[in-house]
């Protein structure tokens, strides 16, 4: 019971803040709801006992991207509001996409079978040293991989950001 | 030779086919390394082995009095259709191939004194072979298909040797002239060949006849067969009104017009009706045909050569109508007499054609007959050659024409009495032009040209020998088959009996057999009338050149009945003017305009669908959106 | 196939179905309605999250270690993909003056 209530806090929190991160003008206050939305996550994470992902989700998300956010905000000198927004029109229209997607992928998945294996909390499988063994042994290919993705990224990032002098 | 099997007969009809073929190929592949005399040398070699080959089945088919037929190769074969490349030799098919051999190797010969300074000479050579080649084909075919294969094939050496010296483009009109022409005919011919499968599911000609024999004289079918096959014979024979193409054709030289225009091509519609005897006789409407066809034939062209004032061109109309005496023949049911008439008018049309060339060699290509005159004792013995050939054509005893001819009329007057004095008549036709030629070029005063002209010298020996053996043989080759009245010799008639027995003994029109005082009447009376006109052509055209003053009637005949401006205007004007309209409107306006639509209609559509790109992100989000939430959509109803 | 132990006390993987559409959904409207690319980019990574929640709930209902690591992968390239983006976006910055998609238009025809 506990669970479930924690469950119902944790998701309407992190709806609530998602959409402010829509709402509002300003857009460092945009990132600090997004960061909110991130810590939320976190928890639904701990929920599912994958405790490993929840670090590495708050330790990378909430701890490197959202400060890369701001720190191109403060770049960007975007702390005025005043932005144009687009056409009412355009702002219904978005709505109405986004409603009928909600409505189109929770109605298809609604009448299928969900096969449940055990009681998520006391599933296993989340623990640093299964997700360890499973990692280096079926998925070594992808790891080692994404450490070439990321020195492309890292050269990408600073060649794209150096300042070209004439 | 006399014991020789059936298998080596076979291998030796063979051989007729594959030597001109060689030669073909050999003198018209290797022109440079070839020295020109080789080329008319070894040309004529090779037909001369033909002649070989050819005397030693007729000795065969003579002792063994068999005719034999076998497969050279299958050559179409599925479902029910089967046409092999098959062979036969019987004594018409001898007859043929003598005429073909013997004659072809004398102009050979003959041109290679002819031809000697010509520069292609190799190409000419080798088109000769090839000549010889197809009409063998033509001639041994036991199938109509064939035949046609050999039908066609001499059409198309008939074009590339009249249009010999391609350079001047007058030669080329002629030689396509010829071609389209006998196309037209060709049409009749492949109806006649459709018609004949539908009918009897087989091309063999010996089947055809024996299964016409089954069917009622007048039968639709075979009138149908036998009308095409006609239309094709009168492409090929010059008969009314495919006829025109033959004087023109004789723009090519003289020894094709010697041996294509007189002695072979041309005889091929006559080989081919009397080769379909039984058929043809089961349809009167078609012998009645070509009997009008040949009448009208013989009397337009022989009005026509009497006022014609080129040498060949004279020689030319003389050579339609005495096809359209041999169709006359071919009407009345004497196919004998036409095949004898064939034999015979080879030898003295040839002699004469090349006599004429003797002429025009003397005089340095002079071919009008009113710059000649007084050659007589200026190249005599040409002069002498053509003697023998003129006596021989008009049909003055002893000589081969005489005999033919007096066959051909006495088939028809036992047909009818007028039949026969018509037919009479034309054949005196033949006395007024060639004569009339005769004295003009030989005899007549001499005219400025011929006086001026320094070398008038005879023809070498290579042309003149072959000469002598046609006039030898114009002399005495009639006696084969003479009247009942003088000798009653049947050697001819007797020896093409069997191929024609089916035909004669089908043969419904009741003839009644002349009495010998009618039969010598008939002799005399026209030798009578041939002695008169003979003295009356003397005194128009040896005293005096001739002169060009023609009455109404005469302008008409000296314009060819102006059967060409008719055609001209009937036929070839509004082909014309279709090929126009299809080329500047439908070509241009229509076709064009479909496949230009094709570029400039995607040119358009795309024109129109870049301005999706606005570059706008919003957009295209927008864009990607939706179309997911459609697919999710469609798929989840589905 | 073991059947639930506690079905009154475990949360009913439904309710995760639909607490992650939703999010995406929301992100969905993020990407339509923002005209700033910085705000348009953080939506994506909102997107991206509610895969990852997803699937790490299947992942633990089904007790299967792949989910978590096709996670971990998802969030490897969600890094790179930020830290490219950014860099681009302060390259345009540079040139341009201008952080609005409406202005930002040159790639049309």
């Amino acid at each position: 019971m506990f669970q479930l209530y924690l469950f119902i806090f944790l998701s309407v929190l992190a709806l609530w803040s998602a959409s402010m991160v829509l709402i509002t003008k300003n857009p460092v206050h945009s990132v600090l709801y997004l960061t909110l939305t991130f810590f939320t996550l976190a928890g639904h994470y701990i929920l599912l006992n994958a405790q490993f992902l929840a670090v590495v989700h708050v330790i990378v998300y909430a701890g490197a991207i959202m400060v890369l956010f701001l720190f191109t905000v403060m770049l960007l000198n975007l702390n005025k509001t005043g932005q144009f927004s687009k056409s009412t029109i355009t702002k219904w229209m978005a709505v109405i996409a986004g409603g009928l997607l909600f409505v189109v992928l929770v109605a298809s998945v609604k009448t299928t079978d969900l096969v449940i294996n055990i009681n998520p909390n006391l599933s296993q499988s989340g623990l640093v040293k299964n997700l360890g063994n499973v990692l280096f042994t079926e998925y070594l290919l992808p790891f080692e991989l994404s450490s070439v993705l990321f020195l492309s990224a890292m050269v990408g990032a600073v060649m794209l950001g150096d300042k070209h002098k004439k | 030779m006399v014991t020789t099997t059936l298998n080596d007969m076979q291998w030796m009809a063979t051989w007729l086919l594959l030597f001109p073929l060689i030669g073909f190929l050999t003198v018209g592949l290797f022109t440079k390394r070839m020295a020109p005399k080789w080329a008319g040398i070894l040309a004529s070699a090779f037909v001369f082995f033909n002649v070989i080959i050819t005397f030693v089945l007729w000795s065969y088919i003579n002792t063994t009095h068999q005719s034999f037929q076998f497969n050279l190769f299958e050559w179409i074969q599925f479902g029910a259709i089967s046409v092999p490349f098959s062979v036969s030799i019987d004594s018409l098919t001898i007859v043929m191939l003598f005429v073909v051999n013997v004659v072809g190797w004398l102009i050979h010969v003959y041109s290679i004194g002819y031809m000697r300074h010509d520069e292609g000479i190799h190409r000419f050579f080798s088109y000769m072979n090839l000549f010889i080649f197809f009409m063998l084909i033509l001639v041994m075919s036991s199938n109509y298909l064939m035949l046609f294969i050999g039908w066609e094939g001499v059409g198309l050496c008939s074009y590339l040797l009249i249009g010999f010296w391609y350079k001047d483009h007058l030669n080329n009109n002629a030689a396509k002239k010829a071609f389209i022409m006998n196309r037209i005919g060709d049409l009749g011919f492949l109806i006649g060949i459709f018609m004949m499968f539908h009918t009897f599911k087989t091309l063999d000609i010996q089947t055809i006849a024996g299964a016409a024999t089954t069917m009622p004289s007048g039968n639709t079918a075979l009138l149908i067969i036998t009308l095409g096959l006609l239309m094709g014979a009168i492409g090929k024979s010059a008969q009314i009104p495919l006829f025109t193409w033959l004087p023109d054709a004789m723009a090519g030289p003289t020894p094709v017009s010697a041996l294509i225009h007189a002695a072979t091509m041309v005889t091929a519609g006559v080989y081919l009706i009397a080769r379909s005897s039984v058929i043809f006789v089961l349809s009167p409407v078609t012998m009645h045909l070509i009997l009008i066809i040949g009448l009208l034939t013989a009397l337009i062209s022989g009005l026509i050569a009497i006022y014609q004032h080129d040498i060949k061109k004279i020689l030319a109309y003389s050579t339609v109508s005495q096809l359209g005496f041999m169709f006359i023949a071919l009407g009345l049911g004497s196919f004998t007499g036409a095949m004898f008439h064939l034999t015979m008018h080879a030898f003295f049309k040839a002699l004469l054609f090349m006599a004429a060339g003797s002429v025009i060699h003397a005089l340095n290509q002079e071919q009008d007959i009113r710059n000649m005159g007084g050659l007589k004792n200026k190249i005599p013995l040409t002069f002498f050659l053509f003697l023998i050939g003129t006596l021989a054509i008009s049909g003055i005893p002893p000589f081969a024409g005489f005999f033919s001819k007096e066959y051909i009329l006495s088939a028809a007057y036992e047909q009818s009495t007028l039949m026969g004095v018509i037919t009479t008549i034309i054949a005196l036709l033949t006395t007024l032009y060639m004569f009339r030629l005769l004295f003009a070029v030989f005899y007549a005063p001499e005219s400025p040209k011929v006086q001026s002209e320094k070398h008038i010298h005879e023809s070498p020996w290579v042309m003149t020998i072959p000469m002598m053996v046609l006039a030898l043989l114009s002399l005495v080759g009639g006696f084969v088959q003479m009247p009942a009245s003088f000798n009653d010799i049947n050697l001819f008639s007797n020896y093409l009996a069997p191929v024609f027995a089916t035909a004669t003994q089908l043969n419904h029109a009741v003839y009644q057999p002349l009495g010998t005082t009618f039969e010598w009447m008939t002799l005399t009376i026209p030798l009578l009338i041939i002695g008169l006109l003979i003295i009356w052509m003397y005194m128009l055209f040896a005293k005096k050149s001739i002169t060009d003053h023609l009455s109404f009637w005469e302008k008409i005949m000296a314009r060819k009945f102006y059967f060409d401006e008719l055609y001209q205007i009937t036929v070839v004007r509004p082909m014309m003017s279709l090929s126009k309209f299809f080329r500047e409107f439908i070509d241009e306006k229509v076709i064009n305009r479909l496949i230009n639509s094709i570029g400039n209609d995607t040119l358009l559509i795309g024109e129109k669908l870049r301005l999706i790109q606005t570059g706008n992100i919003g957009f295209y989000l927008i864009i990607m959106v939706f179309s997911i939430l459609a697919i999710l959509i469609i798929n989840f109803i589905r | 196939m073991e059947t639930i132990i506690q079905p009154l006390q475990t949360i009913p993987l439904m309710y995760y179905i639909i607490f992650c559409s939703a999010l995406f959904s929301i992100g969905v409207i993020g990407i339509l309605v923002k005209r700033n690319a910085l705000t348009i980019f953080m939506s994506i990574e909102l997107m991206l999250n509610s895969a990852n929640i997803l699937l790490a709930a299947f992942s633990a209902y089904r007790n299967d270690s792949s989910g978590q690591l096709f996670v971990f992968f998802i969030m490897v390239v969600a890094a790179a993909e930020i830290a490219i983006g950014l860099a681009l976006l302060i390259s345009i910055y540079r040139s341009s003056h201008s952080i609005d998609i409406h202005i930002l238009n040159r790639l049309k025809w």
